[in-house]
């Protein structure tokens, strides 16, 4: 399946907040199917990259360019925020919120959001407050929010930092199969174990700058840069 | 102490008694703030809402103005509602000066400010919690404001409830624009003011602990009422 609002083209991004230089510049074309894995030590600017591409920064240089008028673009992308926001309601209503806003029906966005939740493996009393949830459970919710629009974009900021490994593997398989339809994902992690399985494709992030990308094989047979090497060799960096 | 102890035993006469007096001041006292109470949240909640979303150049100036309008002496709004109402001012032709609906404006004018302060602090803070996500998701203006309104809606009850509580024991503006007029105006805020000028302090005290009770049972019924949607405690 085609996107319609890929490819997203990246020219010369560079995001400044209080004098300082925190990403870029960066440039780069997202388009076509698959993972993106974005890497990088903390502070490396990754979900600066990512609520850049989203359109929740300013950028201050260069522009991120998506295709499509903008009603559209933004209808067809979900972000999973690295710290989920909750809101005040059951986790079900939580979920079922995009769809609300959509116009859908309470009842039918109710019934979506159930097989929503359990496609993501959240087994919780979903008429709970989501206040209640654990910090993995809650990021479940984020994802199974994001993901009930169907959109054609997603973006994940570090989704499975808070999860055991059962979880982990069940997050993997709901994002697998979401690529499998088609759905384009760009995801950050700092697991490397997760970024070799799931990387079609590597950005990797270092002082704001994207300083290697290529094919996650290509990437993880052999990084060009001694940063990138010592970053999936779990090296402390100098 | 004595006038006391003598105002408690007469609050219970009359209101065992089912006092018809009584009971027509109280009522009125009850029509007259809760319809102002209900205009007033209509007004400043979404108010309050629509200052804590959107970015305006006067946005800090309206925030100050609001505050300052928190503390607008209830006998000068009396006394500014009662020029424009009267037969020489400019809405003279209604014919609303000593009448409930003009008890209701001046109180309306006094609370607004209230709830939208107050409900603007409380949504700021929600806005600052769901900004992300509401931009993220794309939701309209009106649907962030909605949303915002809903999820809130406990503290904006409590922004209600103060102005209510206001608007209840205001007596400066309504005893200017309603003039106390047996079986017209009179409220129990006004009968308490005249009994006191009479030197009944007993009856005044009487007035003034139903006045307390009532103010009491109108926030324990709200937070009952309230309470009944278990599902969606926080
Ligand atoms: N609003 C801001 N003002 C000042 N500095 C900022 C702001 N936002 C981000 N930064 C800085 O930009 C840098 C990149 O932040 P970013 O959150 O993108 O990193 P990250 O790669 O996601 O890190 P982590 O792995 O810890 O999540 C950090 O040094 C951060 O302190
Ligand atoms: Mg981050």
């Amino acid at each position: 399946m085609v996107s319609a609002i890929l490819p997203l083209v990246l020219e010369d991004v560079e995001l400044r907040r209080q004098g300082k230089r925190i990403l870029g510049p960066v440039s780069l074309t997202l388009e076509g199917e698959g993972i993106t894995v974005v890497m990088g030590p903390n502070g490396a600017g990754k979900t600066s990259l990512l609520r850049a591409m989203h359109g929740l920064e300013r950028i201050n240089r260069g522009r991120a360019v998506w295709q499509g008028g903008a009603e559209e673009v933004r209808a067809r992308q979900a972000f999973v925020f690295q710290t989920p926001v909750l809101m005040r309601r059951s986790v079900l209503d939580c979920i079922a919120y995009p769809l609300i806003l959509d116009g859908v029906e309470r009842k039918m966005a109710r019934a979506r959001a159930e097989t929503a939740a359990s496609q993501v493996g959240l087994d919780v009393t979903l008429t709970a407050p989501a206040s209640v949830l654990s910090g993995g459970e809650r990021q479940k919710m984020a994802l199974a929010r994001a993901l009930i629009r169907a959109p054609e974009v997603l973006l994940l900021d570090e989704p499975c930092a808070n999860l055991d490994l059962h979880s982990t593997a069940e997050i993997e398989r709901v994002l697998i199969a979401a690529r499998d339809r088609g759905t384009r994902i760009v995801m950050s992690t700092h697991n490397v174990g997760q970024a070799r399985r799931l990387a079609d494709d590597i950005l990797f992030l270092f002082d704001g700058r994207l300083i290697e990308t290529g094919s996650g094989d290509a990437f993880f047979a052999g990084p060009e840069t001694p940063e990138a090497m010592a970053h999936i060799n779990g090296d402390l960096l100098p | 102490m004595n006038d006391i102890v003598e105002g408690l035993w007469q609050a219970a006469r009359l209101v065992i008694t089912l006092d018809p007096g009584l009971a027509e001041i109280t009522l009125r006292s009850l029509q007259v703030t809760l319809t102002a109470t209900v205009i007033a949240s209509v007004l400043g909640l979404p108010m309050g809402a629509w200052i804590a979303v959107n970015r305006f150049r006067l946005r800090r100036f309206a925030i100050a103005i609001l505050n300052a309008l928190m503390g607008l002496p209830p006998v000068v709004v009396g006394l500014i509602v009662y020029v424009l109402l009267s037969r020489s001012g400019p809405f003279g032709v209604f014919g609303l000066l000593f009448t409930p609906t003009a008890m209701i404006i001046a109180q309306v004018i006094i609370i607004t400010p209230i709830i939208a302060s107050i409900s603007h602090q409380a949504i700021r803070e929600l806005w600052a919690d769901y900004h992300d996500l509401l931009i993220s998701l794309h939701a309209t203006r009106a649907q962030r404001i909605k949303t915002l309104l809903w999820d809130g809606r406990r503290a904006l009850m409590t922004a209600a409830l103060a102005g209510f509580g206001r608007a209840i024991g205001e007596v400066g503006a309504i005893m200017i624009v309603g003039g106390n007029i047996d079986h017209a105006t009179r409220v129990l805020t006004t009968a308490i003011a005249l009994e006191t000028g009479k030197g009944d302090f007993g009856l005044a005290l009487a007035l003034g602990f139903v006045l307390i009770a009532l103010a009491i049972a109108v926030n324990l019924a709200l937070h009952m009422l309230s309470g009944t949607e278990r599902g969606s405690r926080w």
